[in-house]
Order: structure tokens, then C-alpha cells, then sequence
């Protein structure tokens, strides 16, 4: 029950982290999720009717299952090196951060270039060019 | 060939591909290496084919471990006409991508070669945590490979677009891998040959493996939950997006494919909400090319479209919509890979990619413009292409099930499909051909250092830039922008035979497929025997 208990409390923040704006917090957010997922792959195990693979009762119907906790390291590690490259993408970037409602004060007077590179945002730029096909 | 050699078809790309990180960077050398490796696995595959094409199954315990210990790697004809049709697609993607900027990168062999182990690895395993395993070491190089961009040349688009593109296919991997954990929980087995069946017995099971299913569907785009592929894809590079969009959904389908087969024994009570959703994936996703007014986009937004009818086949299930879901997954990879290639040879060539900035394509490039002509007739299922052949057998086995509404809906969509391609053609080949922007080419050329390493500081935001004046590089950079034989020549600039070959090859071997499509149909008629009746596939894993 403390591992269905906990497990839920942080997916439940997770999904909260998700929906504020900022990459910062969506990445925040993944890592309550993959704990959360890694605690629901430990209780997979059967955590209450198991116990510690101590002292000389080795029966494997009793002693914890190490299966889960090999799927566990994996998914750590995985979740890991993802969370890493989502922090390089908060960080690069992050004046065009669609996430972002706002732009950073120090930011602000930083000469930008245009983003799109389709121009798509720039129906002022569309005549410079000639115009001789409609959009 | 035998059971052992399957471990190859993941060892050797990963391992190549560590290699190639290791040794020092020679464009030419990594290029050579890509492309042979690629064509080696390719053949590889084909021989897979061969041997599995009486509806053998191949089966290898990894480590030859006993079975229930060893992670299984198991090839039917299925899975080894996946391998063939991946790996000539990797190599053709590969092969445009190293003509075009990213082919000059350092990582882009090295990361193809591990996203190629990943997908590979995940058509071949016969155990669901394997499969996420596999999933992910497809993404991770995928995430590198979407950011990817010849020094100078990265776009913030790009970056955005890998933001979505992450958080989706990270959130899709953790909930796939919570319902690994449940069906864990309730079974005690990761290994689809152990679950085979359980899902259609035990309602527990069914549960479980509905939220890897659903994941999965995350993952292949389906509607309700499809929005994500339309915006990410095109903000990638073209050759990835070509890539991508043979590869990646197409891992999800074939899961869903294999799961539903294996663990739900194409249990008949669940098979309406499929007909359902898949109808409703049809309609929205060619419904929302409409109004759509890029080339990839619009093309992502029939990506949508296509993955209903692919996985129509397997709602319908039967030996008749399994045969036609199949024959329609390998269609549409090779289809929409030629298509995705012919209009990112338009873009590399002129910068954009938006319908009526470029023009008279066909004119100064007629054989581009046969490639994609062919492939869009094709992707509209228009005689004598595969494309006719994939829906018409689809709507046989839906007529065959009493589905007809869904029956009439692949009609409709037909039709809607074959506007949209219109819309293409004209605003993109044909017309006059004098005119040819560089607008779109002055705006990639901006000096802001490559994707990922990308300071923060030299960055500007789409909203506000738009007011300012666009810097003075316009002109003259713009030239430099792109390239392809005639990158001096601004107006009336031509995409060349080079680019143009990539997405001709597809295109002829959609119309081969189209006119021999007896081969392929047999095949996927073996294939899907295999998929209707599991005891094969199940005694091969337990006695390998």
C-alpha cells in the first residue's frame, strides 16, 4: 500500500509539473514520473509477500525478485541520459522556448533573428521579396 | 541462416557505430562505412526472407541461456520483411543524407547506424521489456539525430520541435514501460511467448497490456493522441523526417501488431474499439492536411491519415485484413519515404518547403517532379501503383468483416488524399518557372552556432523577431545556403539528378511492387498466417 501510496503521489505531482509552462518544470516533472513508474515496476515484484534476500531461507518464493529490480536500473539509467539531453534543449534556445510565456528580462534588447524559417511570421518581409506568387 | 545470426542484425550497427564515434571524423570514410553497413544489413534481411518465407519461425535464446531466462530474439516472415524494408529505407534516407548538410556532420553516421540497432533490435525481440529497451536506444540517437545541423546552420525551429518531440516519446516510453511493470505484476513473465494468449483469458492481463497498447498507439500517432507527429516531424531537417517517417511509427505499429497477435490472440471483443479509432485516425488526419500550407506538414498530417488504414488491418484481424494491413505497412514506408524525399530535395534546394514560394519545379526538374507524381498516386491508391493494391485488398477484407462504413471512409479519404497531393503538385511543380525565392534561404543562414551546442545568447524568438528587419545576410548568404549542383545560380536554380535519385528509387520500387504485387501479397499473406495462428511462433521461442 506505501509503494501504491507513493507511487501515485509522484505521478500526481508530475502531472502537475507538466502542465505549468517552462521546460525547466516539464523536465522536473519527468523525473517525479520515472520514479513514480520505477516504484509501480518494484511493486511488480510483490513486494508484500517477499522479503529481503538475507540469512540462510534463500526459497525463491519468498526472497525479493531480483527481475523488477534489474528492469529498475535499466529504466534509471535511461531516464537518466534522457533527462540530460532535455536540460541541454531548456538551456539552448530557451529565448525561442514555446514553452515560456515570457521572455527573460536580460534577454530582452538581444538582437534577434528571424526564427521561422519559413517566413511565415513575417507577412511585413513577404513584399521585400517581390511578391510574384500569392501565399 | 540460422537462429544465432539474428543477434547480428543489432550487434553489428551498434558496434560499427560505437566504432565510428571512436575513430577520428573523415566525411568520406564515415560516409562509405554508413552506406555499406546499411546494405549489408539490407541483405541481410533479404536472406532473412528467404529463409522464413515457407512461415518458418527462427528463435535464439541470447547467451543460449534456457527458455524463460534468456532474452529471445525471434525472426518470422513478418519481422524479416520489417528488417528488409527498414534497412532499404535507412540506407536510401542515409544516402540522400549525406548529400545534403547533415551529411557532413560528424554524428550522422554514427547515430543512424545506433538508431538502426534500436529498430532492428525492436522488430526482432520476443520480450516486452526488450522491446522498450529497444525502443529507447531508437530515440535516444533519434533526439541527436532531430538536432542535428552542419555547423552554422541550426535552426531554433529545430530545437522547439525536438522539445515536443522529446517530452512526447519520453512520456509515451515511461507509460509503456508502467504497463510492462503491470502485466509483470499480474503475470510474472516479460517473454510474448509466455503471455500468448492470457490477454483473451484473464481481463487482469487485458488491462495491463491495453496501457502498453495504448502507449504504443501514443507512439504510432493514433487519433486521439496523434497531434504530436504533425507539429515535431517537420521541424526536423529533411532527410531525418524522411528517416523518421519510415522508421520510428512504424516500430509502434508493427508492437501493436505483434502484441495484439500474441498476447490478445486477435481476441474478436476488443476488435470494434480499433475499428473505431483507426476509422477516426483516417478522417481527422487527412481532414487536417487541408488546411495545412507546408509540404512536410502536410505530408506528416497523411502520415496520420495512412497510420488508420495500416492499422485497420490489424482491427479487422482475420487471416484476409492481416494479409492487407501488412502489405499497406510495407507500401506506405517505402511511399512516404519517396514523397518526404522528393519535397526535401525542393527544400534543400530552395530553402523552403511552402507551398507557392516555389515553383515550376516540374519544369526545370522533370524527373523530380516523375518521382513525385508516381509516389503520390501511389499513396492515393491509384492503379497500377501499390498503393491500389494495398487499399484495394484493405477494402476487400473490411467489406469481408462487415465493416463497411470503414470500408466507405478509405474511399472518401482516397479521395480527399488525392486533393491534397493536387494541392502539392500545383503549388509546389507546377506553375511558372522563372520564379524561385531565396527569401526562405536567407532565413536559415543565420549565425547562429550549431543546434545543440548553441550558446543561449545568440538566440532570437519567432514572435518578436518578426517585427525586426531581417539581417543584411539575406542576399548574399542565401547562395550558400543550400546544397546540390547549382547552389551559384539563385534564379532558376535546379535540384539536379543528384538529389532527385534517392526518392526515384523508392518511386520505382512502388511501382514494381504495384505491378508484381503477388511477391509481396503472398509474402504477407505467410506473414500473416503467422500472426493469426501463434503455436509456431511460440514452440520456435520455447524450443530455441
Amino acid at each position: 500500500m506505501t509503494l501504491a501510496l507513493t507511487a501515485g503521489l509522484l505521478i500526481g505531482g508530475a502531472v502537475y509539473l507538466f502542465l505549468q509552462r517552462e521546460m525547466f518544470r516539464i523536465v522536473l516533472g519527468f523525473i517525479l514520473l520515472s520514479h513514480g513508474v520505477n516504484l509501480i515496476l518494484f511493486a511488480a515484484g510483490g513486494t508484500h509477500r517477499r522479503g529481503e534476500p538475507l540469512g540462510g531461507d534463500l526459497d525463491p518464493d519468498v526472497v525479493a525478485d531480483p527481475l523488477p529490480q534489474a528492469f529498475v536500473l535499466t529504466a534509471i539509467v535511461i531516464a537518466f541520459s534522457i533527462t540530460v539531453v532535455m536540460l541541454v534543449l531548456a538551456v539552448a534556445g530557451r529565448r525561442e522556448d514555446d514553452t515560456h510565456d515570457t521572455v527573460p528580462d536580460h534577454l530582452d534588447d538581444h538582437p534577434g533573428y528571424p526564427e521561422d524559417q519559413d517566413g511565415a511570421a513575417h507577412p511585413q518581409s513577404a513584399p521585400a521579396t517581390g511578391g510574384q506568387v500569392a501565399p | 541462416m540460422t537462429g544465432t545470426l539474428l543477434a547480428l542484425f543489432v550487434a553489428v550497427p551498434l558496434l560499427s557505430g560505437g566504432a565510428l564515434i571512436a575513430i577520428p571524423h573523415r566525411t568520406r570514410l564515415h560516409q562509405v562505412a554508413l552506406l555499406t553497413i546499411l546494405a549489408l544489413l539490407t541483405a541481410g534481411a533479404v536472406a532473412l526472407v528467404a529463409a522464413t518465407r515457407d512461415g518458418t519461425v527462427l528463435a535464439h535464446g541470447i547467451g543460449a541461456w534456457p527458455f524463460g531466462i534468456a532474452i529471445p530474439f525471434v525472426a518470422d516472415t513478418f519481422s524479416a520483411l520489417m528488417l528488409t524494408v527498414t534497412g532499404l529505407l535507412s540506407l536510401v534516407c542515409a544516402w540522400f543524407a549525406t548529400l545534403t548538410q547533415v551529411g557532413r556532420t560528424r554524428y550522422l553516421a554514427p547515430t543512424v547506424l545506433i538508431l538502426v540497432a534500436g529498430v532492428n533490435g525492436g522488430l526482432l525481440t520476443g520480450d516486452i521489456f526488450n522491446l522498450f529497451v529497444f525502443i529507447e536506444v531508437m530515440l535516444l540517437p533519434s533526439y541527436a539525430l532531430f538536432v542535428l545541423a552542419a555547423p552554422g546552420r541550426g535552426g531554433l525551429r529545430q530545437i522547439a520541435g525536438a522539445r515536443l518531440y522529446i517530452t512526447v516519446n519520453l512520456l509515451t516510453s515511461t507509460l509503456f514501460l508502467a504497463g510492462v511493470a503491470l502485466v509483470y505484476g499480474v503475470t510474472g513473465t516479460v517473454v510474448l511467448a509466455e503471455l500468448a494468449g492470457m490477454a483473451a483469458t484473464d481481463p487482469t492481463v487485458a488491462i495491463a497490456a491495453t496501457v502498453s497498447l495504448f502507449a504504443l498507439s501514443i507512439k504510432a500517432a493514433v487519433v486521439p493522441v496523434h497531434g504530436w507527429l504533425a507539429r515535431a516531424y517537420p521541424s526536423t531537417s529533411p532527410a531525418i523526417n524522411a528517416l523518421f517517417s519510415g522508421l520510428h511509427t512504424k516500430v509502434a505499429i508493427y508492437a501493436i501488431y505483434r502484441i495484439y497477435a500474441v498476447m490478445f490472440d486477435g481476441d474478436e471483443r476488443y476488435l470494434w474499439v480499433g475499428v473505431v479509432a483507426f476509422t477516426l485516425t483516417m478522417v481527422i488526419g487527412v481532414l487536417g492536411a487541408v488546411g495545412e500550407s507546408r509540404g512536410r506538414t502536410v505530408l506528416a498530417f497523411h502520415m496520420v491519415s495512412q497510420i488508420g488504414y495500416i492499422l485497420m488491418g490489424v482491427a479487422l484481424f482475420g487471416p484476409l485484413g492481416l494479409t492487407a494491413g501488412i502489405f499497406y505497412l510495407l507500401h506506405h514506408m517505402i511511399v512516404k519515404a519517396s514523397l518526404f524525399l522528393s519535397v526535401g530535395a525542393v527544400e534543400v534546394t530552395h530553402g523552403t518547403d511552402r507551398l507557392g514560394r516555389v515553383s515550376g519545379v516540374a519544369r526545370r526538374d522533370p524527373v523530380l517532379a516523375v518521382a513525385f507524381f508516381i509516389a503520390a498516386l501511389s499513396l492515393a491508391g491509384i492503379p497500377p501503383f501499390s498503393g491500389f493494391v494495398a487499399k484495394y485488398s484493405l477494402i476487400l477484407a473490411s467489406i469481408d468483416a462487415r465493416q463497411i462504413a470503414a470500408a466507405v471512409a478509405m474511399v472518401v479519404v482516397s479521395l480527399i488524399t488525392l486533393l491534397s497531393m493536387l494541392k502539392i503538385w500545383s503549388g509546389m511543380f507546377w506553375g511558372r518557372s522563372e520564379h524561385a525565392p531565396d527569401d526562405d534561404a536567407a532565413a536559415r543562414v543565420r549565425p547562429v552556432p550549431a543546434a545543440v551546442g548553441a550558446s543561449g545568447g545568440a538566440d532570437g524568438t519567432s514572435d518578436q523577431a518578426g517585427a525586426a528587419p531581417v539581417p543584411a545576410a539575406r542576399s548574399t548568404a542565401a547562395a550558400g545556403a543550400v546544397t546540390g549542383p547549382a547552389t551559384d545560380a539563385v534564379v532558376g536554380r535546379r535540384v539536379g539528378l543528384r538529389l532527385t535519385m534517392p526518392a526515384l528509387a523508392l518511386a520505382a520500387i512502388t511501382t514494381t511492387l504495384g505491378l508484381g504485387g503477388e511477391v509481396l501479397l503472398s509474402l504477407a499473406e505467410v506473414a500473416a498466417g503467422n500472426l493469426a495462428d501463434t503455436t509456431a511462433y511460440v514452440e520456435a521461442v520455447r524450443g530455441g
